[in-house]
């Protein structure tokens, strides 16, 4: 089912990235409406990477704009990115790993409510009920609770991709990105996952996802986006976009070898 | 603002037993002096507070004997044109090094890592060198700020007559050179102690454990990085001046070399030898170094003849020979052997020593827990709270 609320929350206009002679993104323009899910597919080196990378403010673009509610994000901070409502989960997972998994979920909850910096240095951890109670819950959701005082560089990689989306979800983003949240999964895991985003779609979030998975991409995604070269070739509702000729050409054929 | 986590409150409690009744159980190892035990409880609090730095979020400072230094000048300056009130000198001494620690952090945590360290060490090596050149109006150079007779000494001067000779810090009558000094400066340790304490379990802390295990990922947490980072750097600059200025209070007389980067080494050396990031163990490396170079460095071939006049004469020749180039001044050779066995056998340093002895002795009792849980899947559900 489509959703056609059609209401534009986050918009990467004519964006260009080069890296020296390598054109990493070309003329993309993307339109992301709330609430939807939106995935975003290509081949290996298509540049899906870069464009959260744009998105989040670790690179400057080399052209155009990305705009989020009518605020431009471009030039900004990742940490005022963040601030405004736009989490990501990375292509590898990026934790705080000499932490515990408690702390990795309470921090960013911290960020949320006291926002970029506060002076906090004689509360004591003690009276955070409120965020140890909030981190608790989400930390059982995603079935972590067993290992919650171990520090997080010891969990599994399909464990550390899902404490980063807890990580994420806490915050109660506007715009989840997520940058390939099953590989390296297995078929059961990826099943889980598939599950937790489902039932945080009807939380209304829009959210980005970034899939090499085609069974994951069609079992969550609205619409999808088709990356090639650093270019968008197809885009559509996924049936639509399953059926182009350029796509098959271009990617499907290869995945679903 | 003073409740703490019991477990916290105990290691304040026995860290309290321990420094205070330090000139009774340092006395079998002839270090119960007034002016050893002064230097172990002002390292100590250098120490603690260059923790808070490099242990909480892994900036490496190479500079901060800098702040040191202008702590013991900010409280000779006190003491010359105020008062030889050393909590006055104290508070001088924090003024001054916190404005000085905020103008270097702001330029240095411009970078991180190496070139971090190699902007705090340009800082520091900087201000050591003006120090006997352009600045020796306020540091008077090679000579060192020293008191004379003539000090202006405002506040002093208000309620007493100047005598005849050069006055002493004391605390409302009390001399800071002795026992008394210690104490000062033992009960200043455990202040700093409690707060290194309160900053470590606050969530202050925890965004610095954060920047430590990645920084990226705090700034894409909605994290800015910089101010948390500055405040950090300036707390421990305060900490290092306040440590300085108690340098001064017990021993009015201040020198630039105290700026020289081996002091900062040495405070690294410090905090790696005795263990990174735990708040005791920077505490047992300053005692371990001070106390071994006062001993060591005192020591010549004559005292290692004594300690070996039990071997046969040629033997004793050969070993006094060898033992002698390590002792003296060479005792560093010794720090440095000490330093390089810590980081290669036990790179978490003393306190990775004491857990490893204290694991293997709860294993022999406990034969259950002898196979590490190392699967995360496996791993028995926590009862505690938080088990940190
Ligand atoms: N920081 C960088 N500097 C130079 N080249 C880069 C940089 N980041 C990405 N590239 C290049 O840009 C192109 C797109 O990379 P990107 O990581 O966005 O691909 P991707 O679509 O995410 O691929 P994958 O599916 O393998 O993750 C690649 O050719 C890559 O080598
Ligand atoms: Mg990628």
């Amino acid at each position: 089912m489509v959703e056609t609320s059609h209401n534009t929350v986050l918009h990467v206009a004519d964006v260009h990235k080069t890296f020296g002679g390598l054109h990493a993104l070309a003329d993309v323009d993307l339109a992301f409406e709330e609430g939807t899910t939106h995935a975003i597919i290509g081949p290996n080196g298509a540049g899906k990477s870069t464009l959260l990378n744009v998105i989040v403010g670790k690179l400057a673009p080399s052209r155009g704009t990305v705009v989020l509610d009518g605020e431009v994000l471009t030039g900004k901070a990742p940490h005022e990115i963040n601030q405004m409502g736009v989490a990501r989960v990375f292509q590898t997972p990026e934790i705080f790993p000499e932490l515990s998994i408690f702390d990795n979920v309470m921090a960013p909850a911290f960020a949320k409510r006291d926002g970029a910096f506060k002076m906090n240095m004689f509360m004591s951890m003690e009276n955070e009920k409120d965020i140890a109670r909030e981190a608790e819950e989400i930390i059982v959701d995603f079935g972590l609770d067993a290992m919650i005082h171990t520090h997080a560089g010891a969990l599994s990689r399909g464990h550390k991709r899902r404490l980063e989306l807890a990580m994420c979800l806490i915050q109660k983003p506007r715009i989840l990105l997520l940058d390939e949240p099953t590989a390296g999964m297995s078929r059961h895991d990826t099943n889980t996952t598939i599950e937790l985003l489902k039932k945080i779609k009807s939380t209304g979030m829009t959210k980005v996802i970034i899939e090499h998975d085609m069974h994951v991409v069609f079992s969550l995604a609205d619409k999808v986006s088709v990356l090639a070269q650093g270019r968008i070739i197809s885009e559509g509702a996924p049936d639509e976009v399953r059926a182009d000729p350029k796509v098959q050409v271009a990617y499907l054929g290869e995945a679903e070898e | 603002m003073f409740s703490m986590p019991k477990k916290d409150a105990i290691t304040f409690a026995l860290f309290a037993i321990v420094v205070l009744s330090m000139p009774i159980w340092l006395s079998p190892f002839g270090a119960s002096y007034p002016g050893l035990l002064q230097k172990f409880a002002i390292y100590a609090l250098l120490a603690v507070g260059y923790n808070i730095l490099f242990g909480l979020t892994g900036y490496l400072s190479f500079g901060h004997a800098a702040f040191l230094g202008v702590g013991s000048y900010a409280a000779v300056w006190s003491f010359k044109l105020l008062s030889m009130n050393p909590i006055l000198a104290i508070a001088f001494a924090m003024v001054f090094s916190g404005i000085f620690a905020l103008a270097i952090g702001y330029v240095s945590l411009r970078r991180s890592g190496i070139y971090f360290s190699i902007l705090t060490l340009a800082f520091a090596q900087m201000s050591y060198k003006l120090a006997y050149s352009v600045l020796s109006p306020i540091t008077h150079g090679e000579n060192g700020l020293q008191l004379t007779l003539q000090d202006p000494r405002v506040i002093d001067l208000m309620f007493m007559e100047r005598g005849v000779s050069l006055p002493t810090s004391s605390l409302f009558g009390i001399p800071m050179n002795g026992y008394e000094g210690f104490y000062f400066c033992a009960v200043i340790l455990l202040i700093g102690f409690f707060i290194a304490q309160k900053i470590t379990s606050s969530p202050f802390g925890m965004m610095l454990k954060g920047i430590k295990s990645n920084e990226d990922r705090m700034n894409y947490t909605g994290f800015n990085t910089k101010p948390y980072m500055l405040t950090a750097f300036v707390i421990s600059g305060i900490y290092a001046g306040i440590a300085g200025g108690l340098l001064s209070v017990t021993d009015p007389l201040a020198g630039a070399e105290r700026m020289q980067w081996t002091a900062s080494g040495e405070l690294v050396l410090m905090t790696i030898l005795g263990g990174v990031g735990t708040l005791i163990g920077p505490v047992i490396g300053a005692w371990i170094i001070k106390y071994f170079e006062n001993i060591f460095s005192a020591w010549n071939e004559s005292i290692l003849h004594n300690v070996f006049a039990f071997l046969p004469d040629n033997v004793e020749g050969i070993v006094v020979l060898i033992s002698s180039k390590f002792v003296g001044e060479g005792w560093h050779l010794t720090l440095g052997l000490m330093f390089v066995l810590v980081v290669v056998f036990l790179p978490g340093g003393i306190m990775e020593g004491v857990r490893r002895i204290a694991s293997w002795f709860s294993r022999r009792k406990d034969p259950t827990k002898d196979q590490e849980v190392t699967d995360p899947e496996n791993m028995p559900k926590p009862s505690s709270k938080k088990g940190e």
